[in-house]
């Protein structure tokens, strides 16, 4: 307990210095933009934005970044609340009743909730993230090769079986992505791999510009399919506190969605989005209101809200801990490191205690922020709404373009983010979803470096993974996670879960 | 027997592509064996895993079937690909604003909404605006128009 007080006072050191406390600012503000705005999301927003961070200290550059990706989850769920259009896909629930209570004059009762959901599940996953951390990454640093190994294919199964669509497609994507991470010169012998003998790619192709292209300029081109333009706005905000009675419902579903958010967050491939789904479906059952459900039940705000939210936040641990993208947001994050020349991993914790710890506390600072900035501001956020999109994506293309030409002045990048953008245009009408891509292509170089160490310790012996008792508990657990969504009956559950 | 699963099976054949393509690529490296990798060895096992997947998704093409790819874009991914291309070709002779304007215009017709005006007038706005930030602002090495730096 006095180790995890002393932590946190490492990180109200950074987090409240001037400069963190206006980047922490800076970040949940253009998160909540993004959120509001349909069309953009946080992963186009994030890779546009890391080629400004570069010349920022690595703590302000993650603690901007991370406010982006909480301040996202709730701008969208404004939206959704006042005109039925999540601006994120992990808000899609909260339309479902926070819409019809707007209908019933009830918008700002709606907008208070998700507001006061939001606060209170942050402030739970901040000190989740506190207590859980410290123990997870002493025993990451007792990994050697072959764990890592073993926990980054671990990662990557887990993130393919909890997210939507075939997984046949997404292992697909996932190893695609790792070979196309592949590009670029080979650490140990130095030798030039993929690169057509272009002297740009031997460094690789920067992720940046991969995330870009795939969510960037290939949703852009989704979107431009058929949109529309107009927003009708239906809502006026009347009283804003919950009443009484409000309080009464609303308490037990932000506890229950507080608690599910934060442990689905934790899960590789967990986070906001499943978060949410998962938190909407079990508060259905539980709830004596079931029937009230989609007809502007405020039981169906609380706790899907919550669960998003601190689904958002607990989704650091892994990252922060183990260096695992759990999804592209936190895959960014570690190529965000990477370029600010931090190993992600458990050292992290150990080496950068500064950036850890900040990290943890601007979280909670941030959710400060997003309860006093947004309820005066809602009106502002509305009537961004009415931004058309013909002007926005015009917008996103050239910040994106000239993002990547920023990178490192390579007018390459710039062909390459059209060529992701095509391909993964490509892809995703496939129903090939492009966040395994991400995860993949962020993991490929690392994975393979544990790979070749693990099979030089054991001499070129692959049974290393399995006589080794945490490398073997991880890879059974892999193999257990692909199992059960072959079984007929949990997949109709998973196609289930993600329809509702 | 009814027709194939067109999603299925061209997603499959993509990934059966780009496996051959990274097996023949990686071909011309030194594989090493297990105990010394080397460059060739783990992108050679992923790309006959990725051959794999390909196969096993476009068999099963023909076994369940699927809704059909539905309609595709392609206006707009030309256009949008197009300007970004563009923008790419012309911002080292041409100039940061030069690229700008033409990336706006051109992928501002993808738009069922497109109105010349208006998107000439916003190119301009953004060429303004990235002149100053990006190139006076961050000093992003690129001439603003041509000879003017």
């Amino acid at each position: 307990m006095q180790e995890i007080l002393a932590n946190l006072a490492t990180g109200c050191a950074t987090a409240l210095s001037t400069l963190n406390l206006s980047y922490c600012f800076l970040g949940v503000l253009l998160g909540t933009l993004v959120g509001v705005l349909p069309g953009l999301g946080p992963v186009a927003t994030i890779a546009m934005l890391l080629p400004a961070t570069l010349t920022l200290p690595a703590e302000s550059a993650l603690i901007m970044l991370a406010g982006i990706y909480y301040g996202a989850q709730y701008g969208g769920s404004t939206t959704a609340i006042l005109i039925n259009l999540p601006g994120e896909s992990s808000s899609v629930v909260t339309a479902l009743d926070g819409h019809p209570m707007a209908r019933q004059g009830r918008a700002g009762v709606a907008l208070a909730t998700a507001a006061i959901g939001s606060f209170f599940a942050g402030t739970v996953a901040t000190f989740v993230i506190a207590f859980l951390a410290p123990p997870l990454a002493n025993v990451a640093l007792s990994f050697q090769a072959p764990e890592y190994f073993s926990l980054m294919v671990l990662g990557l199964i887990a993130s393919i079986v909890l997210a939507q669509g075939s997984l046949l497609k997404a292992l697909g994507m996932v190893v695609l992505g790792l070979l196309l991470g592949l590009i670029g010169t080979d650490v140990t012998s130095g030798s030039r791999r993929f690169t057509f003998g272009l002297p740009a790619l031997s460094d690789g192709i920067n992720f940046v510009v991969v995330a870009m292209g795939v969510f960037g300029v290939a949703e852009i081109v989704r979107n431009l399919e058929d949109r529309g333009s107009g927003v009708a706005i239906t809502a006026a905000i009347s009283r804003l506190l919950p009443s009484r009675e409000d309080w009464r419902r609303i308490v037990a579903p932000i506890l229950r969605g507080t608690a599910l958010g934060s442990l689905l967050g934790i899960l590789p491939g967990g986070g906001a989005l499943l978060a949410s789904f998962a938190a909407y479906a079990v508060e259905k059952r539980v709830s004596r209101r079931g029937a009230e459900f989609g007809k502007g039940a405020i039981e169906g705000i609380a706790a899907p809200v919550s669960a998003n939210n601190a689904g958002a936040q607990t989704s650091f641990i892994p990252m922060l801990t183990l260096g695992i993208p759990s999804n592209p947001v936190m895959a960014l994050m570690i190529g965000a490191l990477i370029i600010q020349g931090i190993r992600p991993g458990p050292n992290v914790m150990v080496e950068q205690p500064q950036l850890f710890w900040g990290v943890v506390v601007s979280m909670w600072v941030g959710n400060l922020f997003l309860l006093v900035l947004n309820l005066p501001l809602i009106g502002l956020w509305v009537r961004l709404l009415s931004i058309p999109y013909q002007w926005l994506y015009p917008i996103i293309l050239v910040f994106s373009a000239v993002g990547v030409l920023s990178l490192s002045n390579a007018v390459i990048d710039v062909y390459l983010m059209a060529l992701f953008g095509a391909l993964g245009y490509l892809f995703v009408k496939l129903d090939c979803e492009p966040a395994p891509l991400l995860l993949g292509y962020i993991l490929g170089p690392m994975m393979e470096e544990y790979l070749r160490r693990a099979l030089t310790l054991s001499r070129g012996d692959p049974m290393i993974f399995l006589t080794r008792p945490l490398s073997a508990a991880m890879l059974i657990a892999a193999a257990l996670a692909l199992a059960t969504v072959l079984l007929p009956a949990v997949r109709a559950t998973r196609a289930k879960a993600f329809v509702e | 027997m009814h027709r194939p699963n067109a999603k299925d099976l061209l997603a499959g054949g993509l990934f059966l592509a780009f496996g051959v393509l990274f097996f023949v690529l990686a071909q011309g490296y030194p594989l090493g064996s297990a105990r010394r990798m080397g460059p060739a060895y783990f992108p050679q096992l992923l790309a006959l895993v990725l051959m794999a997947i390909g196969a096993a998704t476009s068999l099963r093409a023909f076994i369940a079937p699927g809704p059909p790819i539905g309609s595709f874009a392609l206006k707009a991914l030309v256009l949008v690909s197009a300007g970004v291309l563009l923008f790419g070709l012309t911002v080292e002779a041409g100039g940061l604003a030069v690229a700008t304007v033409l990336l706006v215009a051109i992928a501002s017709a993808a738009s069922q909404q497109f109105r010349p005006l208006p998107a000439i007038v916003l190119g301009v706005g953004l060429a303004a605006f990235c002149a100053v930030v990006f190139r006076f602002g961050l000093g992003l090495p690129f001439p603003v128009i041509g000879f003017w730096r």
